[in-house]
């Protein structure tokens, strides 16, 4: 009536104050028997979103196919496909509108039974906000566990619990109480940061919908519309770093070229750095378009253009970020997947993959398991059938850019096509990346490097020993450690014959094998390094390529390359461990200097010529130069 | 601090939509039916590839019964903006003389509406077509989705819609099949009117109350906008301060008597009323799901 009012009195007024409202978007859950469609036809029609043509029609309907006698049925106000009409229940996602004084709402309302698990998740996925509606007369059913499971993995951390048909429980509050109490002891399980806001109401009497009823005294909380209105939008995203999912290049002529999308997260000002990802490629905003205006600023949410200060190779479907906190980029990922379509989701099937505005080729690894959403237990899965949720392995043909789905959504979440269907398939919420990751920043820690180094007063040093088998590597390589120790040096000896029962164990002698044992094995090392360690490593490591590997991960001066040189007339001979009698004989494939091929290093730091020294002698030679190298002092 | 408000946002989600899925088209165009909403619509484009012009042109299905001042509008606006503007006319319709006085206001729509757009995305064999339909409208448009899905033969199935997550749009088509996109899907017909006031953006002059000629025809008070009207229909007519709340074919778009010349007092009009939009036009006049069967036979 006030608003009326207003508007008759001074539209100008009324105007401006609506010009500014702000927008919820929230989502209804729950059955027509919970009372869903009646409450979204009494909060349009308590908002005066019903016009009197359409009052007449719903009359008239109520009368014809209502289910409240010669009461109006505000269910029939939403119930919208023909067929479903008939039915009786909605199978669908409908988009209802309304707005107060203080808010423009947009309500996703979707069907509550499990068969719609995938409408649901698509009227959740732009919500800020879940209604989940409940029956007083009986509780926290299935059905809710379900709907709230839901809510939360896409990403809803408001949730009403709208305790509706107290009417019908004379509106006790000891009814209210315990259902309360139930919901909040299960919503922990759910997700530690939820809010829950639960409301006694009756839709149908219209009990505590637009203003507090004195029906429940003790109830001292905010009416449903009261919450509705007052309720923070968006505030956590603009907290989140800077994002700009790039939709399109806008390139009029040769002095402008702009990436325009919308920003799912932080805000952006004229002069800040950024990177665009993939490439990594840092540059600074010149110029910020909203719309046909230049600003100086722009926050989650706008549709904007922005321009760059260097040329920065950006297309569509990269992502724009803060250069500070910039997302991640990888091409394997678990992540929680909803699928939507009659047709299984098999492990190995390729689809495509869109995040953001980038599309890739993109195959399910692995189901790891599958969510029971009636008790949130996991299950055994191979394979997801319509609207399961499982937790899977995916790789990708190409990197993308990304953030985790409990991070930002824009960024995080996914959708999967089938490639002969075109039909949207499944859905997907990326949990973190997997392997070959180039997402893992090195961490900075205050106990670094130089600070292992000054404890142990020594320089790291990685001494990498090669040479065939049976050259004396080993036998060499523990005889300058033994020194090394007596001198109170810090090192530590990695034997190839032992990492290949432990770390390496999974790997054979095939090219691809070998250069994967000295890539991890370079990796260690240089973790020892890092830790101020002297490592010794004595691997036949047979191919340059990996060498200089190995060498290029160690700092300037850290990486001595000792080329146990051993012709193979004489490692043959010596056969300390009878292997080579053994590949001569064919019993071993793959064997260096026979059927596998031994680069022999170009320029070593030293080499050691195990002819004319005895391995005391050779230990002894390689103090004196790592002594004159500095590595060792005098 | 700053907030965006629902204006604002819609506006976003609108320009958001539109880069998105032309981005993926071969051959978009947008539909320009020359009302309020296809004004926003028109706003919203040239908005969202600023400083670039929109990469579609217009398309108008002109049914030929269109009220003049509609036709003259149309023009300047295409002018301009510098987009190119495609008229399209069932030109079968107009040889066998269908006009909604002598075929009635279903077979002249059908005809010179629906028929003729199914000819012009064929001859254009367009992949995307923006129009300016709102969720808002009528009841079953509450489920349509952002991105509409036609088969070669233009049909929408409401079994076979894209679940839409988030703002990801999967556009991927077969060759012959095309969608049509609703860029104001979120907008109601008060952020429509706020929208326009906000941005200043020109309507045709039809919205706002002026003394025209108007007769009594089938219940509707219609405009005399040309002498095709029936000379003893035309010769009823009368001066009257009337406007109209939607536009379309002159003899099919009843107007309201009313005295609101600015946008303040047409907006305060609309929030005072009792009776919905759409009731001014006469082809939504049958049972309550008619919109649905005419859209799964291929009308906008």
């Amino acid at each position: 009536m006030y608003q009326d009012d207003l508007i008759a009195s001074d539209i100008t007024a009324y105007l401006e104050a609506h010009e500014n409202k702000s927008l919820l978007r929230f989502i209804t859950c729950g059955s027509v028997d919970d009372g869903k469609s009646t409450l979204i036809g009494r909060m349009l029609y308590d908002s005066k979103m019903i016009f009197e043509d359409q009052l007449d029609a719903l009359e008239s309907d109520s009368k014809r196919v209502g289910t409240q006698g010669e009461n109006i049925d505000f269910a029939l106000l939403v119930d919208g496909l023909a067929a479903e009409r008939e039915q009786g229940i909605t199978i669908d996602v409908a988009y209802r509108f309304f707005s107060t004084e203080k808010r423009k709402f947009i309500v996703a309302d979707t069907p509550g039974h499990v068969q719609y698990t995938r409408n649901m998740a698509t009227g959740a996925s732009t919500a800020d906000l879940a209604i989940l509606l409940i029956d007083a007369r009986r509780g926290i059913l299935e059905q809710t566990r379900r709907h709230s499971f839901i809510a939360s993995s896409l990403g809803i951390k408001k949730l009403v619990l709208a305790i509706n048909k107290m009417d019908l429980q004379n509106y006790e509050k000891s009814v209210f109480d315990d259902i309360e109490a139930d919901f909040v002891e299960f919503a922990e399980e759910l997700a530690p940061d939820i809010e829950i806001q639960a409301i006694p109401m009756s839709a149908l009497e219209g009990t505590n919908i637009t203003t507090r009823s004195d029906k429940t005294p003790w109830y001292t909380g905010p009416a449903l519309m009261e919450y509705l209105e007052t309720v923070p939008v968006d505030d956590d995203r603009l907290a989140k770093p800077f994002r700009l999912p790039v939709q399109y290049v806008n390139r009029p002529n040769l002095d402008f070229r702009g990436f325009s999308g919308q920003i799912p997260s932080g805000t952006v000002k004229v002069g800040d750095r950024l990177k665009t990802l993939p490439s990594a490629k840092e540059t600074t905003v010149t110029r910020i378009l909203s719309g046909d205006k230049d600003v100086q600023e722009a926050m989650a949410g706008e549709s904007v253009t922005i321009c760059f200060a260097d040329e920065v190779d950006t297309s569509r479907g990269d992502l724009i970020c803060t250069a500070e906190s910039p997302a991640e980029v990888a091409d394997q990922f678990q992540a929680r997947i909803l699928w939507m379509s009659e047709d299984k989701m098999l492990p190995g099937r390729r689809y495509l993959l869109k995040i953001g505005s980038k599309i890739v080729s993109a195959q399910v690894n692995e189901t790891k398991y599958k969510i029971d959403m009636s008790d949130l237990q996991d299950r055994p899965a191979r394979d997801l059938a319509l609207n399961e949720v499982g937790v899977c392995t995916l790789s990708l043909d190409q990197s993308v850019p990304f953030d985790p789905y409990n991070e930002i959504r824009e960024t995080g979440g996914f959708i999967l096509i089938d490639r002969l269907t075109n039909n949207t398939v499944g859905l997907g919420l990326i949990d973190f990346a997997l392997r070959r990751a180039g997402n893992i920043h090195w961490q900075s820690v205050d106990v670094n490097k130089q600070a292992h180094s000054a404890q142990k007063g020594q320089k790291p040093a990685v001494l990498w020993f090669t040479g065939l088998s049976g050259s004396g590597k080993s036998t060499i390589a523990n005889a300058l450690q033994k020194r090394l120790f007596s001198v109170d040096r810090h090192t530590y000896l990695m034997d190839g014959d032992n990492v290949r029962h432990g770390l390496n164990r999974d790997l054979g002698f095939t090219d691809a094998d070998r250069v994967e044992n000295i890539r991890r094995v370079a990796e260690v090392s240089k973790l020892m390094a890092d830790a101020g360690l002297i490592t010794l490593v004595s691997f036949i490591s047979p191919f340059r390529s990996e060498r200089r590997m190995a060498r290029n991960m160690m700092d300037e001066g850290e990486f001595i390359e000792i080329y146990i040189n051993t012709p193979l007339s004489v490692a043959e001979e010596r056969d300390v461990k009878g292997l080579y009698k053994k590949a001569r004989e064919g019993k071993i494939k793959n064997f260096t200097g026979i059927d596998s091929p031994y680069e022999p290093p170009l320029d070593p730091e030293i080499t050691i010529d195990t002819t004319a020294m005895t391995a005391d002698e050779a230990a002894e030679k390689i103090l004196d130069e790592l002594k004159a190298k500095g590595i060792l002092e005098a | 601090m700053k907030y965006l408000t629902h204006l604002d946002r819609l506006e976003a989600e609108s320009m958001h939509i539109m880069r998105e899925v032309v981005a993926d088209a071969e051959n978009p165009v947008m539909l320009y039916s020359v009302g309020k909403d296809s004004a926003v619509m028109l706003h919203l484009a040239m908005k969202a590839f600023y400083p670039s012009k929109p990469p579609f042109p217009l398309l108008h299905v002109d049914t030929t019964w269109k009220f003049r001042e509609m036709i003259e509008f149309r023009d300047r606006r295409a002018e301009e903006t510098g987009l190119e503007l495609l008229v399209h006319i069932n030109q079968e319709g107009v040889d066998e003389g269908v006009g909604p006085f002598t075929h009635g206001s279903a077979l002249h729509t059908d005809i010179m509406k629906t028929a003729a757009l199914k000819q012009a995305l064929n001859k254009y064999k367009f992949d995307l077509a923006f129009g300016g339909a709102r969720r808002d409208e009528e009841k079953s448009r509450a489920k349509e989705r952002i991105c509409s899905f036609r088969s070669a033969e233009h049909r929408w199935d409401p079994k076979q819609q894209r679940p839409e997550l988030w703002n990801l749009y999967n556009t991927r088509i077969r060759s012959g099949e095309s969608i049509r996109v609703f860029p104001l899907s979120n907008w109601t017909e008060l952020d429509i009117w706020q929208y326009i006031r906000r941005e200043k953006i020109e309507i045709v002059p039809l919205y706002y109350s002026a003394k025209r000629p108007v007769v009594e025809w089938e219940g509707t008070q219609i405009m005399v906008d040309d002498d095709r009207m029936p000379e003893d229909l035309r010769k009823t007519a009368v001066e009257k301060s009337v406007r109209f709340r939607t536009l379309g074919c002159y003899p099919l778009t009843g107007a309201v008597e009313s005295e609101a010349d600015t946008l303040e007092q047409i907006i305060q009009e609309m929030l005072l009323t009792k009776s919905s939009e759409r009731q001014g036009r006469v082809i939504d006049r049958d049972q309550s799901a008619s919109m649905e069967k005419k859209k799964q036979e291929g009308y906008f």
